[in-house]
């Protein structure tokens, strides 16, 4: 394979659009300039990170170090889940829901992809399985952030609604099915743009970045369609399951509304 | 569960929130109670935790059974509230109502068999509490928790809707506890008055 090494120059060029965006952004007052160039600092940092993380994690490939950097994706993942709530849940919950349901579908799809599909030996060779569950994480991340996210928001606004038919004998699950139903189709719809627009209105990063890599096209492919198949179960199962399990959280044990369970979040 | 008449439907004791309470007090068959006080003194709040809509302490029978013993599905259908301005979470009537209950109850309070079909955006706040009572109804509660039940109602409609819940309650063996700022409409109800304030709640002289 044939990779064209990037130079310090390409790259800067590459960050020098992204100033000058964040530029655009300030002069016309959209108030996303700082955002932006946080973002994009952020990006640059921890990649060299994980970078000089993935090079040393090769060199001494140990299970126990693969899982400890599993766990620590896994938890800045949930703090971001949390982070990104308007109205997030207090305690323990606010940051237990969605990791637990990323640790549940995130980890299960990776250790069954890695242990039937893809097969390296070991199982948890860090070359296959650090990229995929970080892909994995990645995804279910932003899906059940959207989800749990839609539900609260949601919940919050249509209290009433939701009272309302309490009041008739409902069950808690009935007076918030169709809360949940939308809080998920939010948390899924992402990945289901990305793969109906898959190949025709773009090409998947995963895959562009092995063909740049020097991979052969259709090698490059079937690889990108099981990631993103993965990816689906992965977001479908962490999303449905955080959704569900937020859902609960809403009510108590004598089916009660309790949005005193919820405080604003700094989003 | 036992349906003797000196039996109270409801029976209400030191039954607390984090904003009212301690109450004590019974409601007996066939009884309808007035309920008022000024505002935010927790008339709201006390239906709420009536209908077990909000965390509270005590101890609530229906006809002489536990709270505690009964779902809470089944009780808030058994205990229903019908709050001042009543919601409806689908486009038309007719799916909220019982196919086939309530036709007699819609006739009472003067709408047609095809108001199942109305969208539910298009009611005036009067159709929809009038609406509100019918869809209530329809599960047969023993305790109503009315809710200024009649306040977007013209003087025809009020009269209607003070005769279905007396029907109701006395046919049924029922009891109500209705919240009312009018007086005339508390002299017609009649019965029993409990006021409440920053007090507690207590039984209005006659």
């Amino acid at each position: 394979m044939n990779v064209i090494a990037l130079s310090p120059l390409d790259l800067t060029v590459a960050a020098a659009l992204v100033v000058a965006l964040a530029a655009l952004t300030a002069r016309i007052g959209m108030g996303l300039s700082r955002s932006l160039l946080i973002a994009g600092t952020r990006t640059v940092i921890q990649l060299l990170l994980i970078g000089l993380v993935l090079r040393t994690l090769f060199d001494h490939a140990q299970l126990y170090w693969v899982a400890l950097l599993s766990l620590v994706m896994l938890a800045v993942a949930g703090h971001e889940v949390m982070a990104r709530q308007g109205r997030r849940f207090t305690g323990w919950w606010g940051y237990g829901i969605g990791t637990s349901s990323m640790f549940v579908s995130a980890f299960a799809v990776t250790v069954l992809a890695l242990t039937t599909m893809i097969g390296p030996a070991p199982w948890w060779e860090p070359q296959y399985a650090i990229p995929l569950l970080g892909m994995l994480l990645g995804n279910t991340m932003t899906g059940i952030a959207l989800g749990l996210d839609r539900l609260t928001q949601t919940a919050w606004q249509q209290r009433r609604v939701i009272e309302a038919r309490l009041m008739m004998g409902h069950s808690w699950g009935m007076s918030i099915s169709a809360i949940r139903r939308d809080a998920a189709r939010s948390g899924l719809m992402p990945i289901i743009n990305a793969m109906a627009a898959a190949g025709i209105v773009s090409l998947p990063g995963m895959m562009t970045g092995q063909i740049l890599a020097g991979t052969p096209p259709m090698e490059a492919v079937k690889y990108q369609i099981l990631v993103m198949f993965l990816i689906t179960a992965g977001t479908g199962f962490g999303t449905l399951g955080a959704v569900w399990l937020g859902s609960k959280r809403l009510f108590d044990e004598r089916q009660r509304l309790r949005l005193d369970r919820l405080k604003a979040g700094k989003k | 569960m036992s349906r003797d008449a000196s039996e109270a439907v409801l029976d209400v004791r030191g039954l607390r929130t984090a904003h009212v309470g301690p109450v004590d007090f019974r409601l007996l068959p066939g009884e309808i109670c007035k309920l008022s006080g000024p505002s935010g003194a927790g008339k709201t709040l006390l239906l709420r935790a009536l209908a077990d809509l909000d965390p509270n302490q005590g101890t609530v029978l229906l006809d002489g059974e536990d709270r505690d013993r009964i779902t809470p599905t089944e009780w808030r259908r058994q205990v229903a509230y019908l709050p001042a301005e009543p919601l409806w979470w689908e486009e038309r009537v007719g799916l909220h109502l019982d196919a086939r209950a309530g036709d007699d109850m819609l006739r009472l309070l003067g709408f047609e068999a095809g108001v199942r079909d109305w969208e539910v955006e298009r009611l005036s706040s009067g159709e929809r509490q009038r609406l509100a009572l019918v869809r209530l109804l329809e599960n047969r509660p023993r305790v109503l928790l009315l809710d200024e039940p009649t306040a977007n109602l013209d003087p025809a409609n009020t009269r209607k809707v003070e005769r279905l819940v007396r029907d109701y309650v006395s046919e049924n063996g029922a009891a109500a506890l209705w919240v009312s700022h009018d007086p005339l409409q508390r002299q017609r109800v009649g019965g029993r008055s409990l006021v409440i304030d920053a007090t507690g709640l207590h039984e209005e002289a006659a």
